[in-house]
């Protein structure tokens, strides 16, 4: 019989459930759920669930076991991972073994067997909270819930970028991308690669210098972990690079780092947008599409600058999901085109940015005038 | 953007009557869908030649015809109407196609009606195998090899191409029909030459078989502005090769890695986009489990049985949407109902699983082929939901009143292990619990993976249910292994008969929401499933939203299935409403998704679980209900009307011990005598000697059937010694032990009469008679309201009968009669406490709302303060006419002569100032079509000799050749008419009734036979053909003589105006009736 495993919120409230993956137990994060059925792999390697423990609303995770290619990252950057069931059957072609045992050499434990419904009404109601996943029987005293209210998840981007420079097609004829890492995930990469681009990805802690030591045609601003406003310094960075020769696109993290860089502010959501059916609309075509998200934080559109203008919102709950700037060749996206795991009908904007890249390239020669989107 | 200026009134086209592969579905569809055109402010014309449907009431619609679904139908009630826009895309294939055919021929534009919902192209484009074809390769959609031939020979040639098996798929057909899987040249032959003749343009597509791979459906949704979005994934447990409609379905995909679902998903959004649809569209795709190769197999674009499967699985209300989509509003213009807090622009999330589980009819034709394949069987469906896949499929089972509460079949166990897997080959509706079985006894998975292309992981599934199984036998019943065994939807009856032991605690009933949104957003939809361990929320949100009032409970009939139709889910919907409307708090429990009643805004509360005493009494616990009701749902909420009193729930309405008395033969008996009303004599019987006996004592011939009456099975008619050797071997083979009813049978003139009673009072809306006698089940007759051939004084002696059985009875509320008329007497041969099967017919035909009444009366008002009188009430002022529908093409081997064993899937109604216009129409809207430049061929059993000759006489008059068998012949030679002698079967090799009916030369057949059902018979195989070549094939003389008469009078529909029913409504009088 698997050893019974807790899930303590800040709130004071638990959840007792099984016990699978690695037994890295206590372990604590801020507990944050996530609507998508499927691309679960997706999720345990998207290095945006850094610190934060990952709940799947849908109850039958691990269906296709697990499949390397699907990664979007080299491992798991989540703390820990609580599902309704994982499949201990799985079956797919591709199928590599089933959760459990990823999990337990991945180093991440997981708790199963619960009511997640449950555990996701209180989320939503009460706002995205702490958690420490532990062994130890309740009762709990006022000394675990203080701790648990202090944590904080802290130097995400620098945990999870990677450390060296890294280039992708190298002998790709089409413009030179590159993409800086603050927690990327692989499609980024792969979709840019897709469309002919050389792709250089840095790390979080490149300098300007370095970056335009690179001569990019374009520069990606990935996704990532963590609370945005934190990251002061690559703030700075990115503020020195913005200029009309260097056309920039921004996802998720990304679009909230080019925001603060143009002195829009952020702020954090009550629990986040995390799954796959988030409905956006483009606010100039009025067309509203699908998309994959994964964030809990938003930027202030109130706190734009003039030149810069909310190009999507959430059909939900109308908060910010893209930003134009009309005199820099830069948009960004809140929500994810990559997918991986989602839906791919904004997969378009990859062919925006080359498009912006290319115009840029051409007029960059001749010196004459930047295009803006 | 807003609606559409330029409308103003739209003509929605239903479905008609319910056949296989067209079922209630369209009736949910249609229901909601003029909801919500009536609620951008249109005016609403209907056309459905379907009684039984909701979306033909008063109060769905603003104009109703009840009329037959034909072009020149249409173009009469367009013309008369003159509707802005005609919406061709919620009554399914029927619907779809005549509005196609109203486009194409240029009547639309001429009359200026704006077809809505799909263009004329689109359906073009979807629904021609070639054009589809076609647009698929242009927008690099992977499509079957495969190609449209329209002979015999090319479809060889192309086969001989692609290499065997291949599969034919005729175009323009419901459910397939008429398709099939050809393993060699020999098989094609046979099912392409079918194929053609059943395509209304004589098309087949003859495609490469790639049975074995997945089979995925999406439902997408498309505005006019180019917004796509995916309602609902869909996975076939059961892989390509058994349709959709005959497979175990699960929702969402279970199966699919993200990069497989989403390729899927893009590739439905592609074809939408491209084909402009705007509305919903179904996408059914293949693929490979070994790779991402993939291949669209059909797109439907229009709401389906599985876009109503996709309502109910995720709570997004399809064909709403589709509705206001038509009229030019965007999906993020259209609210989002279930949040009350978002918009129809997004996709929902499901936080658990659906299973959907087939309902087919082989109950009742137990010499019905039933290998599953291309050619859908199932009449109806259930669906379950649970927080996991064992948890659903169980509940699936359970809910399909298969008397299973679990998935091991008893019969199953006693197989061999070769003939287990016979059974498993077989490819049947039992298949999943013989793979049960198979897993219960150890076989590898691999094994039955390789039999079947079953996923291994359903497989697996199905074996963490075994297992759990073997542990309930085996182990103590701790509290862990009890809440294991109930979390994976074993009811406590089946635990305790596993395990041998008591529970060790009762789990707190549970229930979740079903909110689209996985959690994400708080919801408000009274839409509950039932979740065994968890926390509820169902008590929550009724303390939340409580209003006071007191609560009932509305017990729902289930899945569709022969004898139990969409008459009760109308009849169910009606008793909430009217519920709803005395101050009650109305909630339903129902597990069947094609239905009006688990729409989630019918009732103040769903809950979508199956209908046993152990479900429904949870629900009761949460409820707290002041009265259940069970009157309505059929026989299946009848069923539980002993537990819900032995539970101290009052049944509201005619009581437990009442409902007992009727459907106790002894009580009702004694009943009967006290009373002074006859009934036909008859006696309970154990054994064959004693069942010859009691016939021979009652005189030749006699109704047999099981006491145990499970919707007239095994309920046949004996003429000899021998018929009633034959039958008792077939009832007591399956059913030792059991009491069998031999009753004396009186082939009278039959009458049905329903009846609201309040206990003192009773309202007779009016009295049916058959064009059928007595001996053909009352479901399978045409029934003519008024009746037409009864005296006053049988009127009256009928009307002060009905009253004193219904307070005999203690009826509160409606109670069903029925009478046989013989040698001018009356006879009573059965009553039931309950709505019935002609309910909603009777009510829309003399505009009198029966079940509210019938509800007011069990909620304790009086007839006579409701308004509508007492006693007979006056005669509408035209004739209307039932007519029952078959479906018989797509059941092989069910012999198709009508009896006391209900046949028909549906009804259609003719309604027409004269009983021979009504009747015109209603045989119209059935489908036949006598041609009369053909010949009538004649083969008719002894006793029925004697009646034939005026029959065949008329036949004659309108220049039919006559054809006959010997015997038959004579007879008509006698009456002096010209007739053709056709040798028997077994008479002639070369030219019998079988080769002279593929001849081409005759138009209607007339078939009667002392014997039936066998399939092997020559009577029945004759039948057969005629239903395979499409030939009308009566089996009632009474049938034939009502189809001479209108015959005789040379209808052309051209002379018959529609009728408005609508406009028939009678109004309550003030003060006392």
């Amino acid at each position: 019989m698997e050893q019974p495993i807790y899930l303590l919120l800040e709130n004071g409230s638990w959840f007792q459930g099984k016990h699978f993956g690695a037994p890295a137990c206590p372990a604590m994060g801020e507990v944050v759920f996530t609507t998508a059925m499927t691309g679960y792999l997706e999720t345990l390697t998207d290095p945006s669930y850094y610190g934060q423990i990952v709940v799947q609303t849908f109850p039958l995770m691990g269906n296709y076991g697990v499949i390397p290619q699907d990664f979007e990252s080299g491992r798991p950057r989540l703390t820990a991972y609580i599902v309704k069931e994982w499949c201990q059957d799985p079956s797919n072609f591709r199928s590599g073994g089933e959760l459990d045992t990823f999990l337990k050499s991945r180093g991440v434990p997981g708790m199963y067997g619960l009511d997640t419904r449950a555990l996701t009404k209180i989320l939503r109601e009460s706002g995205v909270m702490n958690g420490l996943l532990t062994t130890q029987a309740p009762p709990y005293g006022e000394g675990e819930l203080a701790a648990l209210r202090a944590y904080r998840v802290r130097d995400a981007v620098r945990a999870v970028s990677r450390a060296q420079p890294e280039e992708f097609s190298p002998q790709a004829a089409g413009p030179h991308i590159v993409l800086w890492d603050f927690g990327a995930k692989q499609n980024l990469i792969r979709e840019l690669e897709a469309r002919g681009c050389r792709v250089t990805a840095m790390p979080a802690s490149s300098t300007a210098e370095e970056i335009l030591a690179q001569r990019p045609d374009g520069l990606f601003l990935s996704n990532g972990p963590g609370d945005p406003a934190e990251n002061a310094a690559l703030v700075e960075t990115l503020k020195r690079l913005l200029r009309p020769t260097l056309p920039m696109m921004g996802v998720c993290l990304g679009h909230q780092l080019l925001a603060l860089a143009h002195g829009a502010k952020t702020e954090k959501l009550p629990y986040g947008h995390r799954g796959a059916n988030q409905p956006v609309k483009n606010l100039r075509t009025g067309r509203v599409s699908i998309t994959s998200q994964n964030h809990g934080y938003t930027v202030d559109p109130g706190s734009l600058p003039p030149g810069a203008e909310v190009s999507f919102s959430n059909s939900n709950d109308g908060t910010c999901e893209g930003i134009r700037y009309r005199d820099l060749p830069a948009f960004s996206v809140q929500f994810h085109p990559e997918a991986c795991g989602g839906p791919r009908d904004t997969a378009y904007l990859f062919d925006d940015f080359l498009r912006l890249v290319r115009a840029n390239r051409h007029c960059g020669e001749e010196r004459e005038e930047t295009v803006c989107l | 953007m807003p609606v559409k200026q330029n409308l103003k009134k739209v003509l929605v086209v239903g479905s008609g009557p319910i056949v296989i592969g067209q079922a209630a579905e369209f009736d949910y569809a249609g229901t909601q869908a003029c909801r919500a055109l009536r609620e951008e402010g249109l005016n609403v014309v209907l056309v459905n030649s379907n009684p039984a449907t909701i979306m033909t009431d008063g109060a769905v619609a603003d104009e109703v015809y009840v009329e037959p679904l034909t072009l020149e139908s249409l173009r009469r009630i367009i013309r008369l109407e003159k509707p802005d826009g005609l919406l061709s895309t919620l009554g399914g294939q029927t619907g779809l196609t005549l509005s196609m055919q109203l486009a194409r021929e240029g009547f639309l534009e001429q009359e200026g009606v704006e077809l809505l919902g799909a263009s004329l192209e689109t359906i073009e484009k979807a629904e021609d195998r070639e054009l589809f074809k076609e647009t698929m390769e242009q927008i690099g959609e992977p499509v079957i090899p495969s190609q449209v031939v329209t002979s015999v020979e090319d479809a060889l040639a192309f086969a001989e191409q692609i290499t065997y098996p291949v599969i034919v798929r005729p175009a323009f057909t419901l459910g397939g029909t008429g398709g099939g899987i050809a393993a060699n040249r020999e098989e094609l032959r046979e099912i392409a030459s079918n194929g053609l003749r059943l395509s209304p343009i004589t098309q087949i597509l003859v495609e490469k078989c790639i049975s074995g791979w997945k089979e995925i459906e999406f439902e997408v949704m498309r505005d006019g502005a180019g917004n796509v979005i995916t309602v609902c994934s869909m996975e076939n447990l059961d892989p390509v090769g058994i349709h959709t409609g005959d497979s175990i379905v699960a929702a969402p995909a279970l199966t699919l890695a993200d990069k497989e679902y989403q390729m899927l998903r893009t590739a439905a959004l592609h074809i939408i986009s491209s084909l402009g649809v705007e509305g919903g569209c179904n996408c059914q795709f293949a693929l490979d489990p070994d790779s991402f190769r993939y291949a669209v197999i059909e797109v439907n674009p229009r709401v389906s049985r599985s876009s109503a499967l996709a309502s109910k699985a995720t709570g997004y209300p399809i064909a709403r949407v589709a509705a206001k989509i038509a009229l030019g509003l965007r999906l993020d213009e259209i609210d989002n109902e279930i949040t009350g807090k978002t918009k129809a622009c997004f996709e929902p999330a499901l936080d658990y699983v659906v299973v959907k589980f087939p309902k087919w009819p082989f109950d009742k034709f137990i010499y019905a082929a039933r290998r599953l394949g291309t050619q859908m069987k199932a009449t109806g469906e259930v669906m379950a939901i649970g927080r996991s896949f064992e948890q659903a499929l169980m509940k699936a089972v359970r809910g399909a009143e298969l008397s299973l509460d679990c998935l091991a079949m008893p019969k199953l166990q006693k197989l061999s292990a070769g003939e287990l897997r016979e059974k498993i080959l077989a490819q049947d509706d039992e298949r999943i619990f013989a793979l049960y079985e198979a897993v219960r006894r150890g076989v590898p998975l691999e094994e039955l993976h390789r039999l079947t292309m079953v996923d291994h992981w359903f497989l697996a599934k199905l074996r963490s249910l075994a297992r759990l199984e073997a542990r309930l036998a085996a182990e103590p019943l701790t509290r862990q292994l009890y809440r294991e065994a109930k979390q994976a939807g074993w009811p406590d009856s089946a635990v305790r008969r596993i395990s041998g032991q008591e529970p060790p605690e009762q789990l707190p009933a549970a229930y979740k929401m079903v909110d689209t949104c996985g959690a994400e957003f708080e919801a408000e939809t009274p839409y509950f499933y039932s979740s065994p361990g968890e926390e509820d929320e169902a008590g929550p949100f009724r303390k939340r939203r409580s209003t006071g009032k007191p609560v009932v409970m509305v017990l729902g009939s289930g899945p569709i299935r022969i004898g139990q139709g969409i008459e009760f889910d109308y009849a169910s919907v009606h008793c909430v409403l009217a519920l709803k409307k005395a101050g009650y708090e109305a909630v339903i429990v129902n597990n069947n998704p094609e239905t009006v009643s688990t729409d989630f805004n019918t009732a103040d509360r769903l809950y979508f679980d199956p209908l046993t005493p152990e479900d429904v009494l949870r629900i009761a616990e949460i409820e707290k209900p002041a009265g259940a009701v069970v009157a309505f749902g059929g026989q299946t909420a009848i069923k539980l009307t002993k537990a819900l009193d032995q539970a101290g729930i009052p049944i509201l309405g005619t009581s437990a011990d009442g409902i007992d008395l009727a459907e106790d033969r002894g009580r009702f008996d004694s009943l009967l005598e006290g009373l002074g009303i006859e009934r036909p004599a008859g006696r309970a019987v154990l054994t064959l000697d004693e069942a010859l006996e009691a016939a021979r004592a009652l005189g030749y011939p006699v109704l047999m059937r099981p006491s145990y009456v499970l919707g007239g099975q095994n309920m046949i008619i004996a003429f000899s010694d021998n018929d009633i050797r034959e039958y008792m071997a077939v009832i007591l083979a399956g059913n030792p032990g059991c009491d069998v009813l031999i009753d004396k049978y009186l082939m009278g003139t039959e009458v049905e009469v329903d009846a609201v009673c309040d206990g003192e009072d009773v309202l007779i809306p009016g009295i049916m008679e058959h064009i059928e006698r007595a001996g053909v089940h009352s479901g399978d007759s045409i029934a003519v309201y008024p009746a037409w051939n009864l005296s006053r004084d049988r009127t009256d002696q009928l009307v002060r009968y009905s009253r004193r059985l219904a307070l005999a009875l203690g009826v509160k509320g409606l109670v069903n009669i029925q009478y046989v008329i013989h040698e001018g007497k009356i006879y009573v041969i059965e009553a039931n406490p309950r709505s019935s099967r002609t309910i909603p017919y009777i009510s829309k035909v003399t505009g009198i709302p029966l079940v509210e009444l019938a509800v007011r009366a069990m909620l304790g008002e009086k007839l006579r303060d409701m308004g509508y009188g007492t006693g007979l009430a006056s005669p509408a002022p035209y004739f209307a006419v039932k007519v029952p529908v078959f479906s018989f093409e797509k059941l092989h081997g069910v012999d198709t002569q009508l009896g006391p064993e209900m046949k028909s899937t549906g009804e259609v109604l003719g309604v027409a100032p004269t009983m021979q216009e009504a009747l015109y129409k209603g045989l119209t809207a059935a489908g036949y079509r006598i041609r009369t430049d053909k010949g009538l061929l004649v083969t008719v059993r002894d006793s029925d000799k004697p009646e034939i000759a005026p029959i065949a006489a008329a036949f004659s008059d309108l220049g039919c050749p006559l054809y006959a068998t010997e015997g038959t012949a004579a007879v008509l030679r006698e009456a002096g008419l010209k007739v053709s002698v056709v040798k028997k079967m077994h008479q002639s090799e070369e030219e019998n009734t079988m080769t002279l009916l593929e001849s081409g030369k005759i138009g209607c057949i007339l078939s009667t036979s002392a014997k039936g059902r066998f399939p092997l018979r020559d009577s029945v195989r004759l039948r057969r053909k005629a239903v395979e070549l499409g030939i009308p094939c009566l089996t009632s003389l009474d049938t034939a003589a009502a189809l001479a008469s209108i015959l005789e009078r040379r209808f052309r529909p051209e002379d018959l105006e529609p009728i408005d029913i609508s406009k028939q409504m009678r109004r309550p009088h003030a003060g006392k009736g």
